[in-house]
Formats: structure tokens, C-alpha cells, sequence
């Protein structure tokens, strides 16, 4: 169970440059809940990320995972519980060493680093899990992660965030810098993967179709508030095209990407 | 060029191997340029000197390791909790540390060692060659050392960490213990590579580590530039060789009558040329 009591987030506080990022957020998720998020540029989307994730402190409130404050506890720490991905797919791994020794890391997470030698014993179960992401990658356990292309390091970081399965994971755009087609493979991944593990998730998506089509629930964001919670009955019965006339009356923003799908 | 002179470049070049090692592992593993070094090879020196002169040669290695690792360590706090620049936070201990090393040195800008036995006295019965092969097992053990401890699971952490820090923070591993821990063993090897250099000198002098990131930056460019392997054993080669050759061509100059003076003109001219034509073939490649 995630909650967020009372959440604000201030950027620059003091400055000619204060910005309100976040006002008092507030929300609870069960476990297992998949939550699509939405909103306009600037509307706080990856601040909510980056304060739940600890690279960001929030002025006020509380953030609590299954029955842990994790409210002043340090990013590292805390990525012990959760996954995470972002737009740019360089930033999830490693380049210059390989798949092998990426992965290895990822298994390692929440448990100590020690003295002992890197080994090789896991190999089987990486391969196997390579497997399923259907890309080829598992005969390439000893390539430079540098290599690959976007999409593939990209599901690779999906991987690598989930191989530990997490107490949550948030998805900040993450297929938003890959083609359309790769872009869905690594979407469809994703919530095979939520699925499977009942991971309680957050999704940030610029695609409204998207929003609609995975998780249960989804959030419409703007200046630094959650505006509009949709779930349960209404959420099943919306189309797209409601999904857009809310959004764009909710949040003014007539963007022509939006509209156009 | 005669067999003492070859000997005396191998020696030199195994001892500046020994602190390349180190700053391979603060400008390569960790990718932080860490100008430390030149205070902690003074520091080193200094610390040998003074436990030398009062008989214990070999434990002035063990002292003199563990006050490079409390330089690194200090280096690392100021980067990491107090977020000031590398460059910067190394350049602060680095002056800070001219004061330590002075006092170390009892308040007097050099120290003379002749007449002390050294690390090397011992082995004297195998002279001319003893000094090479204790500063080559040195070097050997280093190396081991480090090939063991970068594939170990917190090597591969460390290396991580050079490579992309966020993912190494997703992985739930607090990179400001591992670049303080970087630090540490980098400044350790400097410093004991400090140690050796003075007792092989038989001299300690304030100004030793001037000019020790540009050797060490120099060895490592050039033995990267000659054996490019990613492989941990290749790379350990690639220092030791660069270090070597590096010294070699110093020594080349000196014989060839350039005044001692101009060494670190040269060394930096040739880093400037190293750092200058792997760029420029690799802007060539790009077009
Ligand atoms: N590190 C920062 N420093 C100052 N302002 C920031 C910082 N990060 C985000 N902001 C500002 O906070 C607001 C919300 O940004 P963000 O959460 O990135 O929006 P989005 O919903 O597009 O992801 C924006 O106005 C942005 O300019
Ligand atoms: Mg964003």
C-alpha cells in the first residue's frame, strides 16, 4: 500500500525562482493498483516521481509503503523497494559493462555488496529471464550495454528494475523516446511484467489511449495538483475521446498531439 | 644508455606504476578527476621518511597507506556530503595537506635519509637487481589486489558507480560510501607508492608529489592508448606499462641532455599530445 499525505514540493524556495512544484498531494493506493498519470507540461508529473523516489525532499507530508515512512529516507534506501524508469533509456544502465554484470547489480539490490567474487552462477536464470523479453538478448550476456539500442536497453532496465520484484514502480514516460512500434513491445512488456508480479504501479503517459488501456486508475495532474481521480465504473465505461474532452477542459490544455492522438 | 640507468628507469617506473594504479582507480573506475594525489604522494613520502629514519622501514609502508587513505577519505567527504566539485575538493585537501606534511617532516622541507636501512637493505646480497624486484613484487601484488577486488560484487559496484550513477543508486547502493571507499584505496596506493620513492631516493622533500596527476594521467593515457582492452587485466597491464614507458622516455630526454628542470614541462607536454591525438582520431573517425 503506497499513500502520500499532504505532499509539497519547492523548488528554488526563497529565490526569484521559487516554484510550487507539488501543493498538497494526496492519495492511497492498495496494493497491486496500476495508476496511469496524465497532465500538461510543468504539471509536476516527475516531481511526484522524484519525491517518492527520494531525489527530491518534500517540504511538508508524509509518504508511506506498505507500513514504512520512507518520508526522510535517503534515495538509495529507499530504490530497495522501488523501480524505477525514465524517458532517457541511458540513464537505467550502466554502458561500458556488460548485460551480465548490468543485471548482476539489479539482483544484487536491497542485499549487501560483499567481497565476494562476481560469478557466473546466476547465467541461467538471466538468460531465462532475457528470454521473455523476446529481443535476442539472451545470447548476448557478455555485450557492452553501450551496444544496444534505445528499445533494448530500455526493456533491459525494465527488467533489471523488476528482477528484485519491487514494492512499486514508476514509470516516468519510459517509452516516449522509442518508435512507436518498439515503443508498444516495451509498454505490453511492462504490464506483463506488473502483472505477473502484482506490482503496484505508477505510469506517466503523454497517450491518452495508453492512459485508458493499462491499470486501473488514472490521474489527471496540473499546476502541482492531482485534479481529477478516475477509477473503477467510470473509468471502464470512458473512451478515449472523453478521456481527451476531460482532459482538455479540466486542464485547458488544447494541445494538437493530444487531439490529434 | 647503460645497465644502471635502464635499471634505475624500471625501478622509477614501478614505483609511479604503483600510484598510477591508485589514480586509475579514482580517473578511471570512479571517473574522478582527483588531484589529491600530489599532497598524498608528498604525504607518503613524508610519513616513510620519518618512520625510516627511526628504523622501521617497512612499517612506514603500512602508515604511510593508511595516511593516503585518511587524505582520500577527507577528499571524499567534501565531494560527496558537502557537494563541492572533485577538482575542487582535491585541490583543497591537496593545500591543506602541504601544512600536514610539512609538520610530519618536523617543520623542515626536506629530510635526509642516508646511512637508515630501508626496505631494500635487506636484500642487498642481490644487488644490482633487489631494488626491481622488491618495487616489481610490489607492483605485482597491487595489481593482484586490484584484479581480484574490481570483479569482486563491490568492485563491480565501484565500477558501476564511474559509469552511470544513477542506475548505481537504483540498484540501492549508496554511492557516497563507494566513491569515499574509491578514494581511499587510490590515495592509499599513492601515497605508498610515496613511500617506496623516498626510500629509494633516500630523500624526502616537500615538493615530491608536485606534478603526480599528470605522471600518473600520463601513464595511464599512454598505456591505454597502446593495449585498448576493456578487460580489468588488460587495463592493470596498460598502467603498469604506461608508467614504465613513460619514465623511459623521460629517462631518454635526461640522457639526451634536456636539464631535469624541463621534466615536467615535458610530462605535461606529452599528456597534452596523448589526451590530443586520441581525440583528434576520434573526431576523424566521427566525419
Ligand atoms: N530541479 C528543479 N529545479 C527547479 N524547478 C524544477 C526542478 N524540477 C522541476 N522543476 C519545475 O517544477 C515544475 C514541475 O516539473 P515536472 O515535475 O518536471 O513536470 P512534468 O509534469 O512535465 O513532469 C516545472 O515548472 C519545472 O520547471
Ligand atoms: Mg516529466
Amino acid at each position: 500500500m503506497l499513500e502520500l499525505q499532504d505532499i509539497s514540493v519547492i523548488f528554488n524556495e526563497r529565490t526569484v525562482n521559487e516554484k510550487k512544484a507539488l501543493s498538497s498531494v494526496n492519495f492511497q493506493l492498495q496494493k497491486g493498483d496500476f495508476v496511469t498519470i496524465i497532465g500538461s507540461n510543468g504539471a509536476g508529473k516527475s516531481t511526484l516521481f522524484q519525491v517518492i523516489s527520494g531525489a527530491v525532499l518534500a517540504k511538508t507530508g508524509k509518504i508511506i509503503l506498505n507500513g514504512k515512512d520512507l518520508t526522510s529516507l535517503p534515495e538509495y534506501k529507499r530504490s530497495r523497494f522501488i523501480g524505477r524508469l525514465f524517458q532517457d533509456p541511458l540513464k537505467g544502465t550502466a554502458p561500458s559493462m556488460t548485460i551480465e554484470e548490468n543485471l548482476s547489480l539489479a539482483s544484487q539490490r536491497g542485499k549487501h555488496f560483499s567481497l565476494k567474487l562476481f560469478s557466473h552462477k546466476h547465467k541461467q536464470e538471466m538468460i531465462d529471464a532475457l528470454k521473455s523479453l523476446d529481443l535476442g538478448l539472451e545470447n548476448r550476456l557478455e555485450a557492452k550495454v553501450g551496444t544496444l539500442s534505445g528499445g533494448q536497453r530500455q526493456a533491459l532496465t525494465l527488467l533489471m528494475a523488476t528482477y528484485v520484484t519491487p514494492e512499486l514502480l514508476l514509470l516516468d514516460e519510459h517509452t516516449a523516446a522509442l518508435d512507436p512500434k518498439t515503443a508498444q513491445k516495451v509498454l505490453s512488456l511492462s504490464s506483463k511484467l506488473i502483472e505477473k508480479h502484482q506490482i503496484t504501479t505508477l505510469m506517466i503517459t503523454h497517450n491518452m489511449e495508453d492512459a485508458l488501456k493499462y491499470g486501473n486508475k488514472t490521474f489527471i495532474m496540473k499546476d502541482g495538483h492531482i485534479i481529477a481521480y478516475l477509477e473503477g465504473e467510470t473509468r471502464q465505461k470512458m473512451t478515449v475521446d472523453e478521456l481527451i474532452h476531460l482532459y482538455s477542459t479540466s486542464t485547458q490544455d488544447y494541445n494538437d498531439k493530444i487531439l490529434l492522438r | 644508455m647503460n645497465l644502471t640507468i635502464i635499471l634505475g628507469a624500471l625501478e622509477l617506473g614501478g614505483i609511479f606504476a604503483i600510484m598510477s594504479l591508485g589514480l586509475y582507480m579514482s580517473y578511471k573506475i570512479l571517473n574522478l578527476p582527483d588531484l589529491t594525489v600530489d599532497g598524498s604522494f608528498t604525504l607518503g613520502c613524508a610519513v616513510s621518511a620519518v618512520f625510516t629514519a627511526h628504523s622501521f622501514p617497512y612499517m612506514s609502508l603500512i602508515f604511510a597507506f593508511i595516511a593516503g587513505t585518511l587524505a582520500g577519505i577527507v577528499t571524499g567527504i567534501l565531494t560527496t556530503k558537502f557537494k563541492i566539485m572533485p577538482l575542487l575538493a582535491g585541490i583543497l585537501t591537496m593545500t591543506g595537506l602541504y601544512s600536514i606534511n610539512l609538520a610530519v617532516m618536523g617543520d623542515k622541507p626536506n629530510v635526509s635519509l642516508l646511512g637508515c636501512s630501508t626496505i631494500f637493505t635487506p636484500f642487498d646480497s642481490f644487488d644490482p637487481y633487489h631494488k626491481l624486484l622488491l618495487i616489481g613484487f610490489f607492483v605485482l601484488l597491487i595489481c593482484l589486489f586490484l584484479y581480484y577486488f574490481l570483479r569482486t560484487q563491490l568492485g563491480l559496484a565501484l565500477r558501476a558507480c564511474g559509469d552511470n550513477e544513477d542506475m548505481v543508486r537504483a540498484s540501492s547502493i549508496d554511492t557516497d560510501k563507494m566513491k569515499i571507499l574509491g578514494l581511499a584505496i587510490a590515495n592509499g596506493f599513492v601515497a605508498l607508492a610515496g613511500a617506496i620513492y623516498t626510500q629509494h631516493q633516500m630523500f624526502s622533500d616537500i615538493s615530491n608529489g608536485t606534478g603526480t596527476m599528470v605522471i600518473g594521467l600520463a601513464s595511464i593515457i599512454v598505456g591505454l592508448t597502446f593495449i585498448k582492452k576493456d578487460k580489468i587485466s588488460y587495463q592493470l597491464f596498460a598502467v603498469v606499462f604506461g608508467a614504465i614507458f613513460y619514465r623511459f622516455i623521460l629517462t631518454i630526454a635526461l640522457q639526451l641532455g634536456l636539464p631535469s628542470g624541463y621534466l615536467k614541462l615535458l610530462s605535461a607536454v606529452l599528456v597534452v599530445l596523448a589526451i590530443a591525438s586520441t581525440n583528434i582520431t576520434r573526431r576523424k573517425r566521427k566525419c
